[in-house]
């Protein structure tokens, strides 16, 4: 059995307060004044005495970073002129994909490596487009689940990231004729990439190299922004080359235990004069999700290539088109091919864009991913809020340039402490203790459309609506 | 705060417990629309007069105006009527509206009207008369996408509600065991001492007496307090086994396996560490301040023989007994089910993936198993085709939000339903999600807070629920006299009367209430 993989989370507290949720409305002029009773001086969750000024200076409204919403003031105060809105900057975080909710409960796990956890049942709507149109299975009697949330069972998240040969061939003696090539393995099924907008300062890249290196994983970054200040991190980032300028980080090429060439026609025919550069070298290919990355992946893993790396919508979306799928429906049809020709095990498929949440990562490995890569939710872990500001060339609200790479890396690691644990969570009730084996485990899950032909065609016929909600 | 409980009789009827009055804890109960009065009231009563649902206050020798009851106006639409005190009003000093806190409360599934018209009836026993929708949600699926096929007016049969028979079977297996009957099609669901504050736990049992169903234990324990009630508290057996003893089996009509949790398949009891008090911790046998994580699953089962076997202690222990097996909705569930009946169970418990909890991940709650909507018509073709469908009681639960919910879950194939959020909602909770940790529910339900968790007096807490579920039969009668059936039992499996909108064409559709959509910020 592998060493038991464990992320120590420590907390790092956000630098700025979080836009919170609510704000306290008062309407002043009914106001008993110096009301003995205020319902501001007995919230159960004390979260006014943050602010003992607002009490008497009265700017309205006031935005309430902790408040649980549980009203008990508007309900209580005895002048009954207290009341709740939402906070307006909160509507504004990020957009439809990437929303309020998300990007508050990343910063929370960002900040203390806990598990979100509520009380009271699920909030949300039936099912929605995209991942939210899976479930995932679990039984408790007939097939066991595994107790892996607390160690009680040892469930492995380990994932290979290194081609391997279809079949072994031994002498007559029994000793290995095949040739066997390094291996590649990742303790947990998510890797990183560098974003391609945000406040990408050398602290920034650094905070996420600095965590992929202590937990294990992969950074694929641009060699231009790779400077000797990373070298404690070779072996952990992936610099993405291209066909035309590879031979000049032959250096880099050198300290890396992967690189990753940009997909173009012929591209296969670079990797032995990369592996001239280094022999023992894992190759990725990068190329965009869209209508031909199926074909290009077929013709790929037929050569020497150890991972094909997609790149698909900050959404989740397919790149390229005027109707674009979901990713998880991109990433079933690649790995359906690929396992219709038989050659599924040649090759490992990392997904990115669009990959938000814990949840994204189990569901695009039930898909048929054997990785998934990250890119704004390191930022957000970081505390960016997704006003794409920066895109337009103004100053960053949570000023991003000044984070400290040790503080960065704690929060990225606190994050993917959480997602880990999340990952055990869905395993567990799977009864799966290997990632490897959840990949492609579509069996085992639950699709909307599956459900409704099959429970609600008997009793409702044929539905005539397309689409979720 | 105090807890309010006049004797004003709302509703009486023979065999049937009596509904009262019985308002908010609050100063302020949250309505749909808001009335303000503005300084020009010269506090002359008129709208007291006027309002005949008890908006305007006024106390003889006191001439203050009070705050309205604004929870009670129907806003505008009173504007017909020659009673609208903004039209009649001396002094122009009122003004109705929609309050703007409506906006905000609740979520997809449980709708802010949904909550609303909850209080409502656990206040009065009545279903509202202000405009809130209160059987649908913005979850634009499932329940919220399935109607009542529209009745045939031929069919109605003119039967008052005493006439009607609502009343749920549980033992079908004719086993010599007692054939429990319940008067009402649900009972209430698992909580926790320990989760749930404990006066809230015994007005339950006391409820549940009144209205001649049940409640259960949860995997907290059994408190002392329950003992007087034990006739109508199911014994939760759960994989912690916390307060399972041969007394505690011994006490109960019915014993509970619970292999999994809707809000959380596959992972055991969560109890967080804040709620762990010396109550809680001496009742389970634990450390106070220490998290309760139960193991997941039950290590003593690894298939269907060894759930047999479970089942068999219970019976041998407890001769009187009927056994419940609790289990959540994966894709063999309709397996499962044949499974349990085979292993000797009366009931067979499906909760579903978006039922309630203490506390539980969330990634658990959102993606785990399947909605019980999709369950129930599987398990229960899967029964028939078996032949054993009636010999066994199968319950849904998980997501079953009201009387709609029931009626339609029945229809679909099920005998009856566990309800557990709808309760806490009758006790004012509005699903703020903060149960899990710290003092726990700021409202005093969900939480062991020494201050907070008193707060809630038993007689309160079971007055509201006698009045909430007594509304419930109301539109339960009602559904039923509109088929002409005079049993809720004549509706079980009846999907013939439901249809979906998604598999309706365009014209049919549109005979029937769209579903609701809001986008809500979560």
């Amino acid at each position: 059995m592998p060493k038991k993989y464990a992320i120590h989370t420590k907390n790092a507290a956000p630098r700025y307060p979080p836009v919170g949720k609510y704000a306290a409305v008062e309407f002043r002029e009914n106001c008993a004044g110096s009301c003995r009773l205020c319902v501001r001086k007995r919230c159960v969750y004390n979260i006014f005495n943050d602010n003992f000024s607002h009490w008497s200076t009265m700017g309205e409204p006031e935005y309430l970073y902790t408040c649980k919403g549980c009203y008990r003031c508007v309900e209580e105060c005895t002048k009954g002129i207290f009341s709740m809105a939402i906070n307006p900057e909160y509507r504004t975080l990020g957009n439809d994909y990437w929303t309020p909710a998300i990007i508050n409960s990343t910063w929370a796990q960002a900040h203390t490596g806990n598990i979100p956890v509520s009380g009271a049942g699920y909030r949300g709507p039936f099912a929605g487009e995209g991942f939210d149109s899976i479930w995932t299975d679990m039984s408790e009697i007939v097939r066991p689940t595994r107790d892996g949330i607390h160690g009680r069972e040892y469930i492995n998240t380990m994932v290979e990231l290194s081609s391997r040969p279809m079949r072994l061939e031994f002498k007559e003696d029994k000793s290995l004729v095949t040739e066997l090539s390094p291996i590649l393995e990742i303790p947990l099924p998510v890797t990183f990439q560098q974003p391609l907008f945000g406040v990408l300062s050398e602290e920034v890249l650094l905070s996420m190299a600095c965590a992929a290196n202590e937990l294990g994983t992969l950074m694929f970054i641009n060699p231009e922004n790779y400077s000797s200040a990373f070298s404690d991190y070779s072996s952990s980032l992936v610099p993405c080359l291209t066909r035309n300028n590879y031979y000049q980080y032959r250096d880099l090429i050198r300290t890396s235990q992967m690189v990753e060439l940009a997909f173009a026609p012929g591209i296969e025919n670079e990797f032995m004069e990369l592996r001239r550069i280094k022999p023992e070298l894992i190759i990725s290919v990068g190329m965009a999700l869209d209508n031909k990355s199926v074909g290009q992946a077929l013709v790929l893993a037929n050569t020497d290539v150890d991972t094909i790396h997609f790149y698909g919508s900050d959404n989740g979306r397919e790149l390229n088109t005027a109707n674009p799928r979901h990713l998880k429906d991109m990433i079933r049809e690649t790995h359906l091919e690929l396992v219709k020709r038989n050659i599924r095990s040649r090759v490992n498929l990392v997904f990115s864009g669009g990959v938000a949440m814990a949840e994204h990562v189990a569901k695009s490995l039930i898909c048929g991913a054997d990785a998934v890569a990250i890119d704004l939710p390191l930022l957000v872990a970081l505390e960016c809020r997704l006003c794409n500001r920066c895109k337009d060339g103004k100053s960053c609200p949570v000023e991003l340039e000044k984070v400290e790479q040790e503080w960065g890396a704690q929060r990225i690691i606190n994050l993917m402490s959480s997602w880990h644990n999340q990952l055990l969570e869905v395993m567990g009730a799977f009864g799966i203790r290997e990632a490897r084996r959840m990949r492609g485990e579509m069996g085992r899950s639950m699709w909307f459309d599956d459900l409704e032909r099959d429970s609600f065609g008997p009793l409702f016929g044929t539905r005539k609506v397309t689409g979720i909600g | 705060m105090k807890n309010v409980v006049s004797i004003e009789i709302v509703n009486e009827k023979p065999g049937l417990p009596q509904t009262v009055a019985t308002p908010s804890r609050y100063r302020n109960p949250i309505g749909k629309y808001v009335v303000k009065r503005n300084s020009n009231c010269t506090s002359c009563g008129l709208c007291a007069d006027l309002c005949p649902y008890g908006v305007h206050l006024r106390y003889e020798n006191y001439s203050e105006p009070i705050r309205p009851l604004d929870y009670r106006c129907i806003g505008n639409k009173c504007e017909a009527n020659d009673f609208f005190c903004v039209k009649q009003c001396p002094q122009h000093a009122l003004s109705v509206g929609l309050n703007p806190i409506v906006e905000i409360i609740g979520d997809y599934r449980w709708s802010s009207e949904m909550i609303l018209a909850h209080w409502y009836m656990a206040e009065t026993g009545n279903l509202p008369y202000v405009d809130l929708e209160y059987c649908l949600g913005y979850s634009g699926g499932g329940f919220d996408k399935i109607r009542f096929r529209i009745p045939d007016p031929k069919d109605y049969l003119d039967i008052p509600d005493d006439e009607i028979d609502t009343s749920l079977l549980l033992n079908k297996r004719r086993d010599g065991r007692p054939e429990r009957v319940l008067s009402l099609p649900c009972y209430g669901g698992g909580m926790s001492f320990g989760s749930t504050a404990l006066p809230v736990l015994v007005g339950r049992a006391r409820a549940a007496e009144r209205l001649n169903t049940l409640t259960c234990t949860g995997e907290g324990g059994y408190p002392q307090e329950f003992v007087p009630h034990r006739d109508n508290i199911i014994t939760q057996v759960a994989t912690g086994l916390f307060g399972v003893r041969e007394e505690t089996i011994l006490f109960a009509p019915v014993v509970e396996f619970k292999y999994a949790q809707g809000a959380k398949p596959g992972l055991g009891g969560h109890l967080l560490g804040d709620k762990v008090t010396p109550e809680v911790a001496k009742i389970r046998e634990t450390v106070i301040g220490n998290s309760l994580f139960s193991p997941f699953p039950f290590h003593s089962v690894y298939s269907v023989e060894d759930h047999k076997k479970h089942i068999d202690w219970i019976k041998e222990i407890n001769p009187r007994a009927l056994v419940s097996v609790k289990v959540s909705t994966p894709t063999d569930a309709d397996m499962v089910a044949v499974g349990s009946y085979y292993a000797g169970a009366h009931i067979i418990h499906f909760d579903g993936s978006y039922g309630g909890t203490g506390a539980a991940p969330d990634i658990a709650k959102k993606n785990i198993a399947m909605p019980i909507e999709y369950a129930i018509p599987k398990v229960h073709r899967f029964l028939v085709s078996e032949g054993v469908r009636d010999e066994i009681c199968l319950i849904a639960s998980g997501g079953i939000r009201n009387a709609m919910d029931v009626a339609k879950a029945i229809a679909m194939g099920a005998d009856g339903c566990v309800i557990g959020t709808a309760d806490l909602v009758a006790m004012e909770c509005l699903r703020c999600s903060n149960c899990e940790s710290g003092r726990g529910c700021a409202r005093s339900i969900a939480t062991t807070d020494a201050e907070l968790g008193h707060e809630i007096t038993e007689e309160w807490a079971e007055q509201r629920l006698v009045n909430m579920y007594m509304a419930w039969r109301k539109q339960w009668c009602e559904i039923l006299r509109k088929y002409g059936m005079r049993s809720i039992k004549e509706l079980v499996g009846r999907s013939d009367l439901l249809v979906h909108l998604d598999y309706l064409d365009e014209e049919e559709r549109n005979k029937y209430q769209p579903a609701p959509k809001r986008k809500l910020v979560l």
